[in-house]
């Protein structure tokens, strides 16, 4: 194997189908492991919290969510980018496979939140700054996903919704930002640059949750890219010669 | 300049731009934006007249009273500066504790004491077992004992 890598080669669809194939069976499979990790030291090793007790427990899953949801917009915007600049197709195609796994995580962080929020708070919902932006940032990954299934030609929907998504990375600073500019009921940020206020147990187990969400992002995003590169480029003729579409 | 150049300043700059101006709308937005007023906004006037908004503070020290009824409970907010008291029919969240973090939603009347239809708990942003805050406490106590020579009262945070 050569030690020097041309990046370019897998800028093409063609080169990097292969490529996500070989890649996907080691992320999905560590993925798998670091979340029965994290969820173990997260249940039964960590300690109970002096104030929210048992509940607390939530954490394991809301904050990576949560975080994973901001990441993978910027990303996503990232590649919209790319490919509005670059007009590389690939690029494109990433970010199309990114969005369905960012909804799905500002999801969870929502619902998870809001199941939280009964018991600690005494609501589910409140308009809080922290609270709105991330549902904002819901509504922009729907958005961008209806964008693109409503235009037909894919190298205009490409345009339009790289438009949307560049625009929305607008509000994950926001969303970020949001417990520290305004008052908010949701409690601020616990882990800071300049140190985590959280017990190390906890640490541990949120942490390995959150490279285990890292990992599955990327499992299903390369999956989802899979299916899109073949179904665009269906006419071409190294699709047509793949052993798994050869009839 | 090539035309990739372009389109990435016109992107660039636009982005910038846009920022900028969601920067300013929330900038403008602020109060409005904010879930609360604090008590000392209150009493500043800052906050709406004749119609229910939020005080968000402190339950202060030693405040919560419950009437005999069960279900209705008395108690101040604060932000150590100023402190408006609080009268509340209903259930109170589990974390509603003196010393913690509160919001409470309603009307101030003429006398100046809001009655809450809503009162929610605020947590921080700290995590750690119960014996962790424990040797925390006795450390504090221990310092204090070695400031002042003679030991001083903590609050309980239970």
């Amino acid at each position: 194997m050569k030690l020097a890598i041309n990046w370019f080669k897998y800028s093409a669809p063609s080169t990097f189908y292969g490529l996500a194939g070989k890649m996907i069976p080691w992320f999905a499979v560590s993925s798998a492991v670091l979340f029965a990790v994290g969820l173990y030291i997260g249940f039964f090793v960590a300690p109970t919290d002096m104030q929210q007790s048992e509940a607390y427990r939530i954490i394991f899953i809301h904050v990576p969510a949560s975080m994973l949801s901001m990441f993978i917009y910027l990303i996503m915007a990232g590649y919209a980018a790319l490919g509005l600049i670059f007009n590389t197709r690939l690029s494109s195609m990433m970010a199309s496979a990114l969005a369905p796994t960012g909804a799905l995580f500002a999801f969870i962080s929502l619902w998870t939140g809001a199941l939280w929020g009964k018991p600690m708070w005494g609501a589910w919902w409140v308009w809080d700054a922290r609270l709105t932006s991330e549902l904002i940032l819901l509504f922009l990954y729907l958005g961008f996903i209806a964008l693109h299934a409503s235009i037909d030609d894919p190298r205009r929907a490409d345009r339009a919704s790289a438009l949307l998504a560049i625009i929305g990375s607008v509000n994950v600073p926001i969303i970020y930002f949001s417990v520290k500019w305004w008052n908010t009921l949701h409690q601020g940020a616990t882990i800071k640059f300049t140190g985590t206020s959280m017990h190390i147990a906890m640490q541990q187990a949120m942490f390995t949750v959150l490279a285990a969400c890292w990992l599955y992002a990327i499992a299903v995003s390369l999956m989802r890219v899979r299916s899109i590169i073949l179904e665009r480029e269906r006419n071409t003729q190294w699709v047509s010669e793949l052993p798994e579409v050869k009839p | 300049m090539k035309p990739r150049q372009k389109k990435f300043m016109y992107i660039f700059s636009a982005l910038a731009l846009l920022g900028m101006a969601v920067g300013l709308v929330l900038y403008a937005l602020k109060d409005n934006v904010s879930l609360y007023f604090t008590p000392t906004q209150v009493h500043n006037g800052e906050a709406p007249q004749g119609r229910a908004f939020r005080i968000g503070g402190l339950v202060q020290e030693g405040s919560v009273k419950r009437a005999s009824d069960g279900l209705t409970a008395s108690f101040e907010i604060t932000d150590t500066h100023r402190s408006i008291p609080v009268v509340y029919k209903g259930i109170l969240p589990d974390l509603f504790k003196e010393g913690k973090g509160v919001v409470a939603q309603g009307k101030v009347e003429a006398d100046g004491v809001m009655h809450a239809d809503e009162v929610l708990a605020k947590h921080d942003e700290n995590y750690m077992p119960p014996e962790a805050a424990d040797a925390m406490k006795k450390a504090q106590e221990a310092k204090a004992v070695e400031n002042t020579g003679k030991p001083k009262a903590v609050p309980v945070a239970k």
